[in-house]
C-alpha cells in the first residue's frame, strides 16, 4: 500500500502559456498572465482583470482537435492533457492499465451561461447543444475518449482543492493495484459565473493581485488545465528516462470552520501540511520551497500563514505564490501548481513571488520577490485550499 | 477487503426514512418525475440550521447524520459524496440572478452554496469534523467512486468512512433533461414503468448515505465485497466479459448471485442488455428493478445499495418487488448492475455477513 507513485509527464496551460516550456520561460521572466479580459464576454471587461489563456475559442479548437462550440474547458483540459502524455512517453508500454482523473468545479458552465440568456425567459428556448458539457464529468469523458483511456475515467470536485484530491486519488488507485498509470489533475476557464460570484463575495482585486503583501486586496481569476502523469515503480523502471520525481506525501483534512472562510489559526492548512509531512516521512526544515496557495484574499494569505509559522517556525522554507502569475485558477489550481513543483525540482527551480512590496507585518517570513537557481530541491510542498473548508497539501521529492 | 454497512439511510420517493417498516408499501405515482418523500427536516437537522439549506443540502445532511447515528457514531473517518449535479437549485439561482439583474451585484450566498462538495462541506461543519473529504462529479460513477473511495481508505486502516450518493431534480433541469428525450413523453404511472415498451424513462432523486466499517460487528445489514465500473463498452460482449472478469476476481459465478438488481428503467434500447444478463449469464438469479421506486439519475445505484442491504440483512425480499416467491436458500449474494444512459456501467456486489 506505501509502493511509491512517480510523476512521469506534465502538461499545462494558462494565463502565461500554452504549454510547460511557454510556462517555465514566464515564471523565469517574471511574466504575469493578468490583463484586460479579451475572450469572456462580461460586462466586467476592462473593470477587473483575469489571467486568461491567450487563445480564442477558435484557436484552441485548432489546438485541442475540439469543435470550437465546444465548451472551453474541454478545450483546455485536453491540451494539458495531451501534453503530459505525450511527456511521459508511456504508450508505447503494452497492457498498461491507465487512467484519467480530471477535477473541475464549473464543467462546461461557460456554455450554460449562454444558454440560459435564451432558456430563462422560454423554457422550450436555448440551444440543447450548449448543455452538453454542463455536468462536470462530461469535460472529462470528453478528452478521455480522444485521448483513448477507458479503464478509469473520474471527476472530483472539491473547489479550488479539486485538482490535488484528483492528484491524490489517481496516485492511491496505483497504490491499491486498480491502475498502472494515471493522468490527474484539473482545468477550469473562467466564466461569468466564477467571475461574478467571487465579485460579490467581494474577494476580486481591481488591480493585479498581490498575494502575501500587506496591502493584498484579493485575487485575479485565471483559467487553464495542469495534469501530471503518474505511474507506478513497475511502469517507472520500464520508462525510457528517469521520472521527474516521486509524490511522496499527501494529506487531504477539513478545517471545518467556515462555508468559505479559512480559519484565523489555519488549522485546516496546519492539519494538510503536517499530515503531508508525516506520510512523506520528512520533517518541516526539509522542505525546500512551497508553492502558497496564495490566492491574494485577506483571509486565506493570513490563515494560510498562520499554519506555515506553526508549523514552520523557526526553519521557514523558500516559498511563493504563483497565483501572482496564473491568477487563481480554481479547480485546475493544484494541477498547474503540481506542474510547477515538478518544474522546480527537476531545474532547481524557485519562482518569484510577483508584486511584493509590503510583506504580512505578523509573519516572521517573506516570500521569494526573485526567479532563483538553486543546486539542488529535493522536496517540495504545494498547498491547496477550497470553500467547504476542504484544505490539501501534496509533496514532490526528488529521486 | 470486505467493507462492513454498518448503517443506511436513504431519502427517495419512497417512504424509506426514519423508521419506516423496508418497502412494505409502494408509493405510486402517476407522473414522469418522481420527487423524493421528504421528513421534518426540523426534526432531523435543527430548525436553525436548515435556513440557508437548498433542498438537496437537507435530504444529504439529513440523512447522514441519521446514518451515523445509527452506526452509533459521532465522527465518521471520513466524508465522501458521490453526485453528478450537485447543487442545482443553488447553481440555477445565482444563474437566473446573474443573468436577470445583468451581471450587477447580486447575493453571494446561492454561488457559494452552488459548489459540488456544499453537502459534503456542510456535514464536516455540523459535527466539527476535520476528516478527509471529498466529492466525485463522475456522472453515473459518482457514487460508485465515492465507495471505492472509502473502500480504498478502509484498505489504508481506517475503521469507518461516511459515503452517500445523492442527485436532486429541479424544475429547470427537469426541462432541460426533457427537452434532451430523456424521459417519457406522456405520464405513466411508475408502477407500469416497464409495460410501455417505448423510448425514455422517469424523472427520479435521492440521497442515501452509508457507514462502512472495516470490521465487522453485531449489527452489520451486509458486506460490500467489490465494486467495479466501466465507462461505454463498445458491445454486449465487453458488457459481458467486465461482468464475468469481475465474478472471476471474487471467486464466484453467475450462479452464486441469489438475487440481481438491475437498472432497468423503461428505456426499451437501454434496458436490452439487461434482459439479456437475465437470460444468460444471471439465468439461475431472480432479479428485481428500482427504478420504479426511485426514478432514473445518475447516483440512483446508491438507492440500489440501500435496498440490497436491507434485502440481505432482513434475508426477504418484499412482495411489492412481485417474486413468486422468495430464494429458498439465504439471499447471500446480491449483484447490483446498473448502467445510466449506456456511459457509466457499474457493479456492485453485496453479501451476507
Amino acid at each position: 500500500m506505501n509502493a511509491a507513485v512517480f510523476v512521469a509527464g506534465m502538461g499545462v496551460i494558462s494565463g502565461i502559456g500554452n504549454n510547460v516550456p511557454e510556462n517555465l520561460a514566464a515564471l523565469a521572466g517574471s511574466q504575469a498572465g493578468m490583463g484586460d479580459i479579451r475572450y469572456l464576454r462580461t460586462n466586467h471587461r476592462g473593470l477587473l482583470p483575469a489571467a486568461e489563456v491567450k487563445l480564442s475559442n477558435t484557436e484552441l479548437a485548432k489546438l485541442s482537435g475540439f469543435p470550437h462550440t465546444t465548451s472551453r474547458n474541454v478545450m483546455l483540459s485536453m491540451i494539458a492533457a495531451k501534453e503530459a502524455w505525450d511527456n511521459a512517453g508511456i504508450s508505447d508500454i503494452p497492457a498498461l492499465r491507465t487512467g484519467f482523473v480530471s477535477a473541475t468545479t464549473i464543467g462546461g458552465m461557460d456554455k450554460t451561461e449562454n444558454f440560459f440568456t435564451d432558456f430563462l425567459p422560454d423554457h422550450s428556448k436555448g440551444k440543447l447543444r450548449d448543455m452538453v458539457y454542463h455536468e462536470c464529468s462530461n469535460i472529462t469523458t470528453a478528452v478521455a475518449e480522444k485521448l483513448g483511456i477507458r479503464h478509469h475515467v473520474s471527476t472530483i470536485s472539491t473547489a479550488c482543492s479539486s485538482s490535488a484530491n484528483a492528484i491524490m486519488y489517481g496516485a492511491r488507485l496505483i497504490k491499491h493495484n486498480v491502475l498502472d498509470a494515471v493522468i490527474a489533475g484539473g482545468t477550469d476557464a473562467l466564466t461569468r459565473f466564477t467571475l461574478n460570484g467571487f465579485n460579490t463575495l467581494m474577494i476580486v482585486d481591481e488591480q493585479y493581485c498581490k498575494p502575501f503583501d500587506e496591502n493584498r486586496k484579493g485575487l485575479n481569476l485565471g483559467e487553464g488545465a495542469g495534469y501530471v502523469v503518474l505511474v507506478s515503480e513497475r511502469v517507472a523502471s520500464a520508462l525510457k528516462k528517469t521520472p521527474y520525481c516521486s509524490l511522496s506525501g499527501y494529506c487531504n483534512f477539513n478545517d471545518a470552520y467556515h462555508q468559505t472562510a479559512s480559519s484565523p489559526d489555519g488549522d485546516g492548512p496546519y492539519g494538510a501540511m503536517a499530515g503531508a509531512l508525516t506520510m512523506s516521512g520528512l520533517q518541516p526544515p526539509d522542505i525546500d520551497y512551497i508553492n502558497l496557495h496564495g490566492t491574494g484574499t485577506q483571509n486565506n494569505d493570513s490563515s494560510e500563514g498562520a499554519a506555515i509559522k506553526r508549523l514552520f517556525d523557526p526553519h521557514y522554507p523558500k516559498m511563493s505564490s504563483t497565483k501572482s502569475f496564473t491568477g487563481h485558477t480554481l479547480g485546475a489550481s493544484a494541477g498547474i501548481e503540481a506542474v510547477f513543483s515538478t518544474l522546480a525540482i527537476r531545474d532547481g527551480i524557485v519562482y518569484p513571488n510577483l508584486r511584493l512590496q509590503t510583506p504580512i507585518a505578523e509573519f516572521p517570513f517573506v516570500p521569494e520577490t526573485t526567479f532563483s537557481r538553486h543546486p539542488e530541491i529535493r522536496h517540495v510542498l504545494s498547498n491547496s485550499f477550497g470553500f467547504g473548508g476542504n484544505c490539501s497539501s501534496l509533496i514532490f521529492s526528488k529521486l | 477487503m470486505k467493507a462492513y454497512i454498518r448503517s443506511a439511510v436513504s431519502i427517495s420517493p419512497q417512504k424509506t426514512f426514519a423508521a419506516a417498516p423496508f418497502l412494505n408499501e409502494v408509493a405510486a405515482y402517476h407522473t414522469t418525475r418522481l420527487s423524493c418523500i421528504e421528513p421534518d427536516y426540523n426534526e432531523a437537522i435543527g430548525a436553525k440550521l436548515i435556513r440557508r439549506m437548498s433542498r438537496i443540502i437537507k435530504m444529504s445532511v439529513a440523512s447522514a447524520l441519521a446514518c451515523l447515528k445509527d452506526a452509533g457514531l459521532s465522527q465518521p473517518g471520513a466524508i465522501i459524496t458521490g453526485t453528478a449535479y450537485g447543487c442545482l437549485e443553488d447553481t440555477g439561482t445565482f444563474l437566473t440572478s446573474m443573468v436577470e439583474f445583468g451581471e450587477e451585484p447580486i447575493s453571494p450566498v446561492a454561488f457559494v452554496q452552488s459548489t459540488h462538495n456544499t453537502i459534503g462541506a456542510q456535514i464536516a461543519l455540523l459535527l466539527k469534523c476535520s476528516c478527509y473529504n471529498n466529492t466525485f462529479v463522475s456522472g453515473g460513477a459518482s457514487f460508485e467512486n465515492a465507495v471505492i473511495d472509502g473502500m480504498m481508505l478502509l484498505n489504508e486502516g481506517y475503521s469507518n468512512v461516511l459515503v452517500g450518493g445523492m442527485d436532486e431534480i429541479t424544475d429547470m433541469s427537469y426541462a432541460i433533461l426533457s427537452r434532451s428525450g430523456l424521459y417519457k413523453r406522456s405520464p405513466l404511472s411508475n408502477l407500469d414503468l416497464f409495460k410501455t415498451n417505448s423510448k425514455g424513462t422517469i424523472a427520479g432523486e435521492g440521497a442515501a448515505f452509508f457507514t462502512l466499517a472495516n470490521a465487522a460487528s453485531q449489527n452489520d445489514l451486509a458486506g460490500v465485497d467489490a465494486v467495479s465500473t466501466f465507462y461505454k463498452p463498445k458491445d454486449i460482449a465487453e458488457t459481458v466479459a467486465h461482468i464475468k472478469s469481475f465474478l472471476t476476481a471474487q471467486a464466484i459465478s453467475g450462479s452464486d448471485i441469489n438475487l440481481l438488481i438491475t437498472g432497468k428503467n423503461g428505456d426499451e434500447k437501454g434496458d436490452e442488455i439487461y434482459e439479456y444478463l437475465q437470460q444468460s449469464l444471471f439465468e439461475a438469479a431472480p432479479a428485481i428493478t428500482y427504478k420504479n421506486l426511485c426514478g432514473e439519475y445518475p447516483t440512483s445505484s446508491a438507492f440500489a445499495l440501500w435496498m440490497g442491504a436491507n434485502i440481505i440483512s432482513n434475508n426477504n425480499i418484499p412482495a411489492l418487488f412481485g417474486l413468486k416467491s422468495n430464494p429458498e436458500n439465504k439471499i447471500n449474494k446480491v449483484l447490483i448492475y446498473n448502467h445510466y444512459n449506456n456511459i457509466h456501467h457499474s457493479l456492485i456486489l453485496i453479501s451476507s455477513c
